[in-house]
């Protein structure tokens, strides 16, 4: 069921059927029938890794969250919690370990601490004095969770907002480029763990060519334009979770003949979006405009195939026909569900709104009165659109004029004061702190130079046969995306001045390996790149990493890393800070 | 050469050899005579405690250790208590089980390492006889007690003892006794002289030798061998019964004719052995028994010890060491005399050559024509490593080469591996070093443990030059050795710290796998704390140096290495750490100097500690962040006059930050919730915690018109979103007249079209058709589109001879409007 995860140059497979062991022999260790309490957080990664099957061939009987107070009843010999290294968390399960003492004594505790093992976390239990209570403490290491062929996250919600965690996955890399201070910094660490760890491992011949280390500071600019694939729609609009979309039902419903539509299921549906669908797999990364073709050209496919059935005579056609129907069905099916999605998104993005809001974000990216007060945002404000989206648009003109004028930033920030409340006034300031938002100090800006060098819009981009990276935001080109193919071919060296523009150093580091593990490449082999970006990436920037693997020119295949995989809205959301107010 | 087989002996069908491996190198006044003596297999070390003549206080006996080839390692008085049993653990560590059943732990240069005891009972019984016995498990140790108690312990390394049940009738010590490993279990096979019986954990079996004959007598001795696979039992008549020890079978019975029972009975066989014997030893005469029934006699002039092997028997006597084996049987095949085997041509051809004749050539022509070269080649590889004599071992392995040379596909795998091996095993067979390890025993115990057994007798240049020989990985190789080298070199006591860290600096360098802060933990354990701080330095992996500087109290050096380390969790345990043992003061300069761990400190204030959070800002003059705390901390208060306060306070940072508009905006929210408070009072309007906007929206609902207006010019709200907001919540309201007042009231900075759209959103053409005249030109079309006024539209249209706003009302026209369209067609064209 996973299988499209190895379709890749790179099998990340091996990654998914090497956490699934370690789950399985840490299942193992506990013996007896179990129960896991989840913290909630959890249940959304684990379901990339393993189904409950897998946790119910090993005796896992009942799943709980994690929630202060007494632990529901089970009969089972152990209670398993899978926990991140939190504190509070820690205070509930000291809570629970308490409550549940009083009642059974025969029931074994046990922690799982996803990623890490924390001592500080152990010490909180210890003084709540429950450590002894646990008869295993282990910990889970899922730091690189396979999303796809292509794509790994960390899913580490808050890398941006923190500062960045480190990674060690040392031994799979050649050479390392990167942009951006947390780069510099990952980039030293892991050289130290080279040096750290060198002869005790196993010398693996290396996967990847090049490692390629960026900051999101570096393009803060591309997760805030709204993303036109059409994956990147889905999430933009409805949001995919670990792989899943939840949509509206409506358009979902069974419609048979003679039925009334009156029982419309009121259930969300949910629905698994990787490239283990061939339809999807297909469309996921196309503009939105180009997928409508898609679909019908598929359709008529699909019903052509069909039709095959009146061509087959000999019982051999019809068993060969027949054999293939359970595939031909699934494609009908997925086209269905795809046809719908599409549907749905088509009214939006057909919508005035939707449209005043894409002209805006494109009059910034191309740098139409940047640093004046946008009378859209304005309107926004006062219609009391929602603040992310409001915040989304101010971000994106701030970046684009390199910071606003005094009097345009202090008239916004105002606005939202007054209209959204006070409160926000956090977020204001941490927006300020990560530079999404700042005041223009000198009066030079870099943003015009930086798009012009680096082409980053492109006014005939071609959204049904791309012939460049900027289709995916329909003319914008994501600079990151537009770095990494730089990078490539010509080489930095060629875009020495830009890059001075870009916040933080840029460098090159190569490892060093042993004779025998430089890789004798095939010809006509392409070589592979490992992208990391460090503070999160958008499934738009993803689509066009895609589409320079596949341009035959290229030479040059990506692998995708990220902390979080996000959008604008959900970053935004990430970076505020809102106070419950106890006034009663 | 034609003398190799001068000491073979026939034994049944095969033959027997007993080889001098050392003259020993040890000088011993009463020979072996009135001594305990403990020999380690696999080559090990030599335990002697010599009983002094006379029990007395205050001559005590002396625990000599040697090497195998007799060197002395170590010679002490022995102080403690009398011993019983002395044993070699399996990592060469002594054993030396005293009367009142503790067992004290020595390593090889005599040093005390630890203690253990059999059991409290035993201080009062006494231990009587033990036995030390190695299994899977590591080193065990069985004891049987004055109560006839058994008493074993399976693995002294984790120590669990177990009390094996009652054996009936056992008076005093049994006549003899083994210890045996079945399935996974460790039993005792004893005999009370004429029953025997098996001693598991839960129960005590009476059993039989089967097939041993009534006239048999009863058991005076009893061995197993090396492998636990096969038992020999000697009666009081003197027939030797042999057998598998599950005593399913029987193998034989010898009558040795000899009555006296021996000093000591060994097993000595061989894997694949043809013929297996038991080597009895009196005091003037070596018997091997062979199961074949076939008996070698040697004589001896000198107490012996023999120690069983697990390809033969090696004998020690004060003067020399001697190796008794089974000749294997390639060995047999290539230097039996008249032998036609492969190789035994083959060692014959090579031998021509090297005098230039051509006989060399007939020889292997005959190997050739058989097609037995390979076979040959294999044969003089593998006896070579059998051979213990260099000399043979070279021209075995010439011959080889030789051999070689005329096979086109053999793999040199064998040739170059046995070549390395064997240069190994002679080195370490040197008598300085004293291993006598034959080619079997070495591969059973394998390289890595070879190393450690190098290592453990501080042979360090050796091991390394070994493992760089043989091109063992580093983390496995020099590493491990290298490792040991430096923690044995902080222990010595006679130089300096800086001496020590030079050398080990110079010695261990970068070498992969050596952990420098084991080293210093080691260091740190023998009280040289700053030596222990020189090496941390030079540990490369940040993390591992903390816990150790934590130990040493060295905590700021800690808290760095920490933050280098990279792991958050590493810096909040010494963050932490440092908290509890700092006052505040100098814990928050000593976080000051270290902004990642002050900053990850931050973090853990903001969960848990937000009172402490504060000092830190306040300790940082960081005003900007300090008034975001009291403004978050102004939403956790209950009381408005609080949470006003700390807004107040919040004001106060905010300036002294020179961040003028966040002051201004708190002011502004302070002054707005007094607002909220006092209507609230006054009108019961539910105001409070309201945004501005959704207070002024509010008010305009209640019909508070005043007070809407007071708040929009106090608090300088822009006319475009006070004008949007009065237009909806007119319009909601349905206040018609009133909308029309306020439409009036100034020119609309935000149009007319607007007014438009808002009365049709509440479905009132009539009002809306009031604006659309006011609608400025440019949106003129819209406006009449919007109260679907095509005709207004089309109008506004073509006056203004706009194409894509003709386009828009003809995308609006439906087929009934057709004159409409024409026009509309018209005006288009004409304009083109």
């Amino acid at each position: 069921m996973a299988a499209h995860l190895s379709y890749g140059r790179v099998n990340l497979n091996i990654l998914r059927e090497a956490a699934r062991k370690e789950l399985r022999e840490f299942l193992d260790k506990c013996a007896g029938s179990k129960a896991i309490v989840w913290d909630e957080y959890l249940t959304g990664p684990f379901g990339l890794i393993a189904q409950y099957s897998l946790l119910k061939e090993h005796e896992v009987e009942k799943m709980f969250t994690l929630k202060s107070g007494k632990l529901p009843s089970a009969d089972v010999k152990n209670i398993i919690f899978f926990v991140r290294p939190r504190l509070e968390l820690m205070d509930i399960i000291a809570e629970n370990v308490f409550s549940e003492d009083k009642m059974h004594s025969s029931r074994d505790f046990h922690i799982l601490f996803v990623p890490r093992r924390s001592m500080l976390c152990e010490q909180r239990l210890k003084e709540q004095g429950v450590l002894a209570s646990f008869v295993n403490i282990d910990e889970y290491i899922l730091d690189l969770i396979p999303y796809d062929g292509d794509l790994l996250s960390m899913e580490y919600e808050s890398a941006f907002r923190e500062c960045y965690l480190e990674n060690d996955q040392t031994s799979l890399y050649h050479t390392i480029y990167g942009k951006g201070d947390c780069a510099r910094h990952v980039a030293n660490m892991m050289l130290r763990m080279k040096r750290e760890f060198a002869g005790s491992q196993n010398q693996i011949l290396p996967v990847f060519d090049t490692l390629l280390l960026l900051d999101r500071n570096i393009d803060l600019l591309t997760p805030l334009a709204t993303q036109l694939t059409y994956e990147g729609l889905i999430d933009e609009i409805y949001g995919i979770t670990n792989g899943y979309v939840k949509l509206p039902p409506e358009k979902f419903a069974q419609k048979k003949q003679g039925e009334a539509s009156k029982d419309l299921p009121t259930e969300s549906k949910k629905l698994q979006l990787n490239s283990a669908e061939e339809l999807y797999a297909e469309i996921r990364d196309k503009n939105f405009n180009a997928v409508g073709a898609a679909l019908s050209k598929k359709a008529k496919i699909i019903s052509a195939a069909f039709e095959e059935r009146h061509n087959a005579k000999t019982v051999g056609e019809i068993k060969q026909f027949v054999s293939q129907l359970p595939h031909m069905q699934a494609a009908r099916s997925s086209l269905a569900n795809h046809t719908s999605i599409a549907e749905l998104i088509k009214d939006i993005t057909t919508s005035e709104a939707f449209f005043e809001n894409l002209t805006v974000e494109q009059e910034f990216m191309t740098g139409v009165d940047t640093d004046k007060v946008n009378t859209y945002i304005e309107d926004c404000i006062a219609q009391k659109d929602p603040l992310i989206k409001i915040l989304r648009l101010m971000c994106m003109q701030s970046v684009c004029n390199n910071g606003l004028k005094q009097k345009v930033f202090e008239y916004y920030k105002r606005e939202i004061l007054q209209t959204y409340g006070y409160e926000h006034i956090l977020t204001l300031n941490n927006l300020e702190k990560a530079s999404l938002l700042k005041l223009q100090t000198s009066s030079r800006n870099n943003y015009p130079t930086i798009r012009k060098t680096l082409k980053l819009w492109m006014e005939d981009a071609n959204e049904q046969n791309p012939n460049d990276i900027s289709y995916v935001y329909s003319g914008y080109a994501p600079l990151s995306v537009r770095l990494t193919q730089v990078l490539a071919r010509p080489g930095w060296r060629s875009i020495e001045e830009v890059l001075k523009l870009l916040p933080g150093p840029h460098f090159e580091e190569r490892q060093q390996l042993p004779a025998g593990l430089h890789k004798k490449r095939q010809q006509g082999e392409n070589r592979t790149t490992l992208v990391f970006f460090l503070g999160g990436v958008s499934y738009a920037e993803i689509a066009a990493l895609r589409f320079l693997s596949q341009m035959e020119d290229s030479g040059m295949e990506y692998i995708i890393a990220t902390t979080k995989l996000l959008n604008g809205t959900t970053w935004i959301k990430s970076l505020m800070d809102r106070p419950e107010s106890q006034i009663s | 050469m034609t003398f190799i087989t001068a000491n073979w002996n026939p034994l049944g069908e095969a033959f027997y050899r007993k080889s001098e491996l050392y003259e020993m190198c040890w000088n011993l006044r009463d020979g072996l005579r009135d001594c305990l003596v403990a020999a380690a297999p696999y080559g090990g070390p030599i335990a002697l405690l010599r009983e002094p003549v006379r029990r007395s206080p205050s001559s005590r006996p002396q625990l000599e250790i040697y090497s195998a080839s007799g060197v002395s390692i170590a010679s002490f008085p022995w102080k403690s208590g009398p011993v019983v049993h002395l044993g070699w653990t399996v990592s060469d560590e002594l054993l030396c089980i005293q009367e009142d059943g503790s067992v004290l732990i020595y390593d090889l240069f005599g040093s005390f390492k630890r203690h253990f005891s059999m059991g409290q009972e035993v201080v009062q019984s006494q231990v009587l006889e033990a036995k030390v016995f190695h299994s899977p498990y590591g080193t065990g140790v069985a004891i049987v007690t004055g109560s006839s108690r058994f008493i074993m312990a399976t693995n002294i390394d984790d120590l669990k003892l177990r009390r094996l049940p009652e054996v009936p009738g056992l008076q005093g010590k049994p006549s003899c006794w083994v210890v045996l490993n079945q399935d996974r279990q460790t039993k005792v096979l004893l005999s009370t002289g004429s029953e025997l019986y098996i001693l598991d954990n839960t129960s005590c079996t009476a059993v039989s030798l089967p097939g041993l004959a009534p006239q048999g007598g009863s058991i005076v001795h009893m061995s197993v061998s090396f492998s636990y696979k096969y038992l020999a039992v000697l009666t009081d008549s003197g027939h030797l019964w042999t057998g598998p020890s599950h005593l399913q079978d029987k193998m034989s019975e010898v009558d040795t004719k000899k009555l006296t029972p021996p000093k000591q009975m060994v097993w000595c066989r061989r894997p694949k052995s043809q013929q297996p014997s038991v080597v009895l030893m009196w005091d003037r005469l070596l018997m091997v028994v062979g199961v074949c029934q076939d008996t070698i006699q040697f004589p001896t002039e000198d107490q012996c010890v023999l120690v069983g092997e697990m390809d033969g028997v090696r004998i020690i006597s004060s003067t020399n060491q001697e190796l008794l084996q089974e000749v294997p049987l390639v060995c047999q095949e290539i230097f039996k005399i008249a032998s036609m085997a492969p190789g035994a041509l083959l060692l014959e051809a090579h031998r021509e050559y090297e005098k230039s004749s051509q006989k060399a050539d007939e020889y292997l022509r005959e190997i050739k024509e058989q097609s037995m070269l390979g076979e040959a080649v294999s044969q003089c590889i593998e006896a070579a490593g059998h051979e213990y004599d260099p000399n043979t071992q070279k021209s075995l392995m010439r011959a080889a080469s030789f051999g070689k040379c005329f096979l086109t596909d053999f793999s040199p795998g064998q040739f170059v591996t046995t070549c390395r091996e064997l240069r190994v095993l002679n080195s370490v067979r040197e008598s300085s070093v004293g291993l006598p390890l034959t080619h079997t025993q070495f591969k059973q115990m394998t390289l890595q443990v070879l190393i450690d057994r190098l290592v453990y007798r501080q042979f360090y240049p050796l091991a390394i030059e070994m493992c760089r020989y043989l091109k063992i990985p580093d983390y496995q190789g020099v590493s491990r050795v290298l490792k040991h080298w430096a923690s044995c070199k902080v222990q010595q006591k006679d130089l300096s710290d800086e001496a020590i860290a030079r050398a080990m600096c110079a010695k261990v360098g970068d070498s992969p796998g050596v952990s420098y802060s084991d080293i210093a933990a080691k260091a740190y354990e023998c009280g040289r704390t700053e030596l222990a701080i020189k090496l941390l330095d030079f540990e490369a992996r940040s993390g591992e140096q903390v816990p150790l500087l934590l130990k040493m109290k060295r905590s700021q050096l800690a808290l760095s290495k920490a933050v280098e380390s990279g792991d958050t969790d590493l810096v909040y345990t010494v963050v932490t750490y440092l908290k509890n043992e700092m006052n505040r003061g100098d814990f928050f300069m000593t976080l000051r100097n270290q902004p990642v761990a002050l900053s990850l400190y931050r973090q853990f204030c903001k969960l848990q500690e937000q009172e402490t959070l504060k000092d830190l800002y306040n300790q940082d003059d960081d005003h900007k962040e300090l008034a975001n705390y009291y403004v978050t901390a102004s939403y956790r208060e209950k009381r408005l006059e609080s949470r006003l306060s700390l807004l107040q306070s919040a004001v106060d940072e905010y300036n002294k930050a020179k961040n003028e508009f966040s002051a201004k905006a708190t002011e502004e929210e302070m002054r707005l919730l007094r607002f909220q408070r006092k209507l609230d009072d006054e009108k019961g309007a539910g105001l409070l915690e309201l945004s501005l906007q959704a207070t002024m929206e509010a008010l305009l609902a209640l019909g508070l018109y005043k007070q809407a207006e007071q708040l929009y010019r106090d608090f300088r709200v822009p006319d475009k979103r006070y004008w949007w907001l009065k237009l909806k919540s007119l319009a909601e309201k349905e206040e018609w007249d009133e909308l029309e007042k306020f439409s009036k009231s100034k020119k609309s900075p935000i149009g007319y079209l607007a007014f438009v759209e808002v009365c049709m959103k509440s479905n009132n053409k009539y009002e809306a058709k009031k604006y659309v005249s006011k609608v400025t030109p440019e949106q003129r079309v819209k406006a009449h589109l919007a109260i679907s006024d095509l005709d207004g539209a089309a109008d506004a249209a073509i006056e203004r001879k706009n194409d894509s706003e003709i386009a828009t009302v003809l995308s609006r026209c439906s087929a009934a409007d057709r004159l409409l369209i024409e026009r509309l067609n018209r005006a288009s064209t004409a304009k083109k």
